[in-house]
């Protein structure tokens, strides 16, 4: 009986076999293909690189005055721009610009990219009920694995670096952006769809005119947890060589540094509440013409 | 655009289901919609339709809710495909059109106007109008004026920066036609156009759509399910019940002759003296006697030869057709007798035991 409480598991020798061949084996792989795959990913290193650069080089009031006007453009909210400015003037003060520039680069550069490649990924989700099926479980996955996980093999064939961060990065924040681009596509009001097609609209002009302006509020809210998740994945993400704020919290980690922990991780919550209420506010601004109600 | 379009709808057959058309002979033979449900799983929207509508003439389809009048009008422009039949404007048939041909078919010479509005919230008024014309690709300048112009139209002006959910139903409606106006095509479907709107705002817009019609001279397909709708509105009208139609001719065949129970269920209600003619119900001239009373056109209903009548205090009256010419008299029990419903053979019955 001695099954029933204790599972007949697979034999330890064939087991370590079985682990020892799937290694083995992605090992190869990378050894063939690591650095081809690697080259793949060279315009996005440039990009990653000289973005960085771009915000540390350039002298801090004048990324202040940036970061405020797009808050502003977005917003069009005196409270929103305020509190941007102020928080990051507090970052600064307490000195942890640089590590903040280099986290906000990362975010923004992964999240515009997980935003490109999510919202039409998304649109095509829409329109094939087949797709949508196949691609849902890859994207469950993609959001319930452990994301120290999948860091194993992107570190296998990338190395550590920002390559691989942003590999990471995007994999872990892409998900929200497809799904709600579907989700609100396929919400679009039935009615409005056959009126569209009712005066001969191609399928590009009803995507155009019809379906993404009505999906945007909910395409929106998917921007707002890509963003909010590529910057959490970014703080993780220091674990495989991503510089930023997560580099001194995982020192502070390390070493038992109350205040530097502390310190760097309000400075996250700063630039996440500045990303969630900008691009909130951008969303809300969008759908204006559902505030303005019939009476008045 | 040719105004020179009529309808053409031809042995017409729509089965929903994942394969309508093997049991097309069936329904042909004469199974029943209940039958094809319970027995194949498949739903019977059409059966055999063959109406033809004159150019620039308003059809009414009419039937209570699931009879396949919204269906049968989907077909005009296949928003729906046929399981067989032909749709026929001009000499071509819209079942056989490739999707291009489809698409410049619908952009140039259908417009449509629908029961929920079916407005673009997103854009105001005059970007709504503008819709049609903007997927056939014109100027925007032309869009514009085109729209600014039917926006006046409909009585909508000062309202072309508004927003669709700023607009009471009727002036959405209103929007809505405009749209489809807008677009300058010689049909125009309109899918229970009215049925969302109050009863007064209703009145209205049939009177405005009668007004445009009476100088645009559209090819009209009209749902509805309200039979005084269909007679104010309809030249011509379809009865649509189960997906056949049981009954076809002009407001006055179909009050006057109702082919089964259900439609004289349905017309019992019905203002008979708004819908029958003075020529129906005239005794043809048999000699040339005097002419006494005042004179009525042979083409007005009842009710105004009753009203002509009655402010001349007079018992009789002489009809003349268009050009003056007596053609009959009329007297007092004769528009009486055919205003007042007649009682059925069944009523009759039961009161003589």
């Amino acid at each position: 009986m001695g099954w029933l409480t204790e599972f007949p598991a697979m034999n330890a020798e064939s087991l370590r076999a079985l682990k020892k061949a799937i290694d083995s084996g992605f090992r190869g792989f990378t050894r063939t293909y690591g650095e081809p795959i690697e080259s793949l990913f060279l315009p996005v290193k440039y990009i990653l690189i000289h973005t960085e650069r771009f915000m540390i080089d350039t002298p801090w009031p004048i990324i202040i005055l940036g970061i405020a006007a797009i808050a502003w453009v977005a917003s069009r909210s005196p409270k929103i721009v305020a509190g941007t400015v102020i928080a990051l003037l507090l970052i600064g003060y307490f000195d942890m610009w640089e590590d903040t520039m280099k986290t906000v680069s990362m975010t923004s550069v992964c999240g515009a990219l997980a935003i490109a490649m999510g919202i039409p990924i998304g649109i095509a989700m829409s329109r094939s009920d087949r797709f949508q099926s196949l691609l849902k479980p890859i994207l469950d996955v993609m959001q319930t694995l452990p994301s120290f996980v999948y860091l194993i093999p992107v570190v296998m064939l990338l190395g550590i670096g920002k390559v691989p961060g942003l590999l990471a990065i995007v994999v872990y924040s892409i998900p929200p952006i497809i799904r709600l681009t579907d989700l609100g596509i396929r919400l679009v009001d039935k009615d409005v769809l056959e009126a569209a097609d009712a005066y001969g609209s191609s399928n590009w002009q009803r995507l155009r005119s019809v379906q993404m302006p009505l999906a945007l509020p909910t395409i929106m809210a998917g921007v707002n947890q890509t963003i909010m998740l590529a910057l959490a994945m970014v703080v993780v993400a220091s674990m495989i060589g991503v510089g930023g704020l997560g580099q001194p919290v995982l020192k502070a980690i390390a070493n038992q540094y109350f205040t530097l922990g502390m310190f760097n991780g309000l400075a996250i919550v700063c630039v996440a509440i500045i990303f969630d209420r900008v691009t909130q506010a951008y969303g809300r601004r969008l759908q204006k013409y559902q505030e303005v109600l019939h009476g008045n | 655009m040719a105004t020179d379009a009529g309808i053409e709808i031809r042995n017409l057959y729509k089965i929903f289901g994942p394969n309508g058309l093997a049991h097309i002979d069936a329904v042909k033979q004469g199974m029943t919609k209940a039958e094809l449900q319970s027995a194949h799983g498949h739903v019977l929207g059409l059966k055999n339709i063959n109406i033809s509508i004159l150019p620039g003439c308003i059809q009414v389809v009419m039937g209570l809710s699931g009879s396949g009048k919204s269906t049968l009008i989907r077909h005009i422009n296949r928003l729906i495909d046929p399981t067989i039949g032909e749709v026929l404007i001009g000499d071509i048939d819209v079942t056989k059109m490739s999707q291009k041909e489809l698409l410049q078919f619908r952009r140039h010479q259908t417009a449509m106007v629908f029961q929920k509005f079916a407005l673009l919230p997103h854009r105001t008024v005059l970007g709504n109008v503008v819709y049609g014309l903007e997927i056939q690709g014109a100027p925007r300048a032309k869009q514009e004026e085109a729209a600014r112009y039917w926006i006046e139209r409909v009585g909508l002006s000062g309202f072309e920066d508004n927003y669709p959910n700023q607009l009471s139903g009727g002036m959405q409606q209103r929007v809505g036609l405009a749209r489809a106006l807008t677009n300058d095509a010689p049909i125009l479907l309109m899918d229970e156009a009215f049925s969302a709107l109050d009863p007064l705002i209703r009145v209205d817009m049939q009177a405005i759509l009668l007004d445009l019609q009476a100088e645009t001279k559209k090819t009209i397909m009209f749902i509805t399910h309200d039979l005084d709708e269909a007679l104010r509105v309809g030249e011509k009208i379809a009865i649509l019940q189960d997906g056949e139609v049981i009954q076809q001719g002009t407001g006055q065949d179909i009050v006057l002759n109702p082919a089964d129970e259900y439609i004289s269920n349905f017309v019992h209600g019905v203002n008979r003296g708004r819908v029958i003619l003075v020529e129906t119900v005239m005794q043809p001239l048999a000699s040339s006697s005097n002419a006494k009373g005042p004179s009525i056109l042979k083409s007005l209903c009842l009710e105004e030869a009753a009203r002509l009548m009655s402010a001349s205090s007079s018992n009789v009256a002489h009809v003349v057709d268009s050009d003056g010419k007596p053609v009959g008299n009329l007297a007092v029990q004769d528009v009486m007798s055919a205003i007042v419903v007649p009682v059925r053979h069944d009523d009759a019955a039961n009161s003589g035991f």
